[in-house]
């Protein structure tokens, strides 16, 4: 089954960059992602700019609108995802719970609707 | 003729019914293990309850019930199958369910029915799913409760608890949760939440907060049979073996809790002659069984304080001493302010009520909306003649309860002390 785990934290709730805490924080991410291929569960997977970058989108009577900022305002934001292929939800939960922010943040693991 | 019928279809609602409950576990164990699918499995097994009805109110039973409604069940998921939009012949699961069928129909003798319930229970209480739901979900495919009694056990609509089971039963599914007994590395964490899912089946049947009683103590007993189940399961187990125990020592003394107008009666003042011996035997056999094996949990420590209330001939004479330091061990294996409240109780019994005051202090924060800390502290008070203090805190403590029983007892007390 594929997962989409996504990766949620509040801005600042993680090691900022420049400090000592932030070279194993993204050594973390790089040895989960490493172990993700190497278990070959690994479909994809990206980091995002922060929401001061989004822009929301939607198409009312033919016409699209356009906001600025992310479509809703939380306290954790949506800061990447990684997407697996698993037996089941145990195996997913074991490969989510190696995501770094996670220690943080939060991963909300969501099954990819089968349309096949 | 006309009453024959009628007693062969009484006969045969009966034997239905005391099949609902004693074989829908096994049933829907061995349906899952083929469908993969649990709404899917329960909606067969009744499709094949139902054909049981007309067939043996007919027929008369057949040889193994229980086989016969197993062998039904899986051809009505043939058929569900083969209707389904996206119907593929050459799926696993349906050339499975054919041959298990071909089976079936060469062979002379019904076949067994492969138990498969610890790989049930253990995807009903999967942590991915609420607490309630895991309780009600087991209740429902373990015990074979009707989702009616489920509903009325937790004052729920039946409604509201069908839509419950039913977003559970989706959740299995579409997300993966594995029908599967867990490896290893996980088996104690995850034997850990079967196990707290039967003791809250126990306790909820226990604490009786809302609710008709009689139906209550019919979720004890589930529980308890649950318990039983399990240790059958993973026999061996000391954490298994504790929970039972300690269930088994909790409900001995369900008879001396309650007075005739359904008042709630103290530990000091039950009438230890209604204690039910043969449950307190049971229990401690197992205890010390379980403890012989030399791997303490938080259900042991919980059963063997259980044991030292059943042991003692009367409330003053309880070693208080040891249900302290009992209560210490439990906090120190599973963290919770709720062992250090009971085991400031304790305290108030083996050292005093000024030094039970003392030890409330570091929980006072956290517990501060916790109907129990505000009655233990205003017994403490009472009993140590501060008698203003106490019925403030009788108030507070009247002001969370949640059921009557438990106010007006609360509310008696403040009388005396006024």
């Amino acid at each position: 089954m594929k997962y989409l785990a996504l990766i949620y934290a509040a801005p600042g709730a993680g090691p900022d960059y420049g400090t000592p805490e932030f070279g194993p924080y993204m050594d973390g991410y790089r040895k989960a992602t490493e172990t993700y291929r190497r278990d070959g569960v690994l479909l994809g997977g990206e980091a995002l700019q922060d929401t001061s970058t989004a822009t929301t989108v939607r198409v009312r009577n033919g016409k699209t609108e356009t906001m600025d900022g992310p479509f809703a305002e939380t306290k954790e934001q949506l800061g990447g995802f990684y997407l697996f292929d698993c037996a089941n939800l145990d195996e997913a939960i074991r490969y989510a719970a190696m995501i770094p922010s996670a220690e943080h943040g939060s991963v909300e693991i969501r099954p990819i609707m089968d349309v096949g | 003729m006309a009453s024959d019928a009628a007693g062969q279809d009484a006969s045969a609602r009966e034997a239905i019914e005391a099949l609902a409950r004693a074989d829908t576990g096994r049933l829907l164990g061995a349906l899952l293990r083929d469908i993969r699918n649990l709404q899917m499995a329960e909606d067969c097994l009744q499709d094949a309850m139902e054909s049981a009805l007309v067939h043996w109110s007919r027929n008369g039973l057949p040889a193994s019930p229980a086989g016969w409604v197993l062998q039904t069940a899986r051809r009505k998921a043939i058929d569900r199958i083969r209707r389904a939009r996206n119907f593929d012949r050459k799926s696993e699961q349906y050339g499975h369910l054919i041959a298990l069928d071909q089976q079936a129909r060469e062979s002379e003798e019904p076949a067994d029915i492969p138990d498969e319930r610890l790989r049930l229970i253990f995807t009903c209480c999967h942590p991915a799913l609420e607490s309630k739901t895991r309780v009600a979900l087991t209740l429902r495919t373990l015990c074979g409760l009707t989702t009616r009694e489920i509903a009325r056990a937790f004052v729920d609509s039946p409604e509201a608890m069908a839509q419950r089971l039913v977003r559970a039963r989706h959740k299995i599914t579409r997300a993966g949760i594995p029908f599967e007994i867990p490896d290893p590395a996980r088996w104690d964490e995850r034997l850990n939440s079967v196990l707290s899912v039967i003791y809250l089946t126990f306790n909820e049947g226990h604490s009786a907060t809302e609710g008709a009683r009689p139906l209550r103590d019919e979720l004890c007993l589930e529980a308890i049979r649950l318990g039983r189940l399990m240790l059958e399961l993973a026999p061996g187990n000391a954490e298994c073996e504790g929970v039972l125990a300690l269930m088994l020592l909790t409900h001995a003394r369900a008879a001396a809790r309650f007075d005739d107008q359904a008042r709630l009666i103290p530990l000091d003042r039950q009438d230890r002659g209604l204690w039910a011996p043969e449950r307190i035997e049971e229990g401690r056999q197992l205890l010390d069984r379980a403890l012989a094996r030399a791997r303490p949990g938080p259900f042991q420590i919980q059963a063997a304080i259980a044991a030292l209330h059943a042991e003692a001939p009367n409330h003053a004479c309880t070693d208080w001493r040891q249900i302290v330091l009992l209560y210490e061990a439990l906090h120190g294996l599973a963290g919770n302010p709720v062992y250090l409240l009971n085991r400031a109780v304790a305290l108030s019994f083996a050292a005093g009520p000024e030094q039970a005051l003392a030890a409330l202090g570091a929980i006072e924060a956290e517990l501060d909306d916790y109907q129990p800390f505000h009655a233990a502290r205003a017994d403490f008070l009472r009993r140590a003649g501060r008698h203003e203090e106490a019925g403030q805190s009788y108030r507070r403590a009247i002001a969370l309860s949640a059921n009557d029983s438990e106010r007006q007892f609360l509310a008696e007390r403040l009388d005396g002390i006024a």
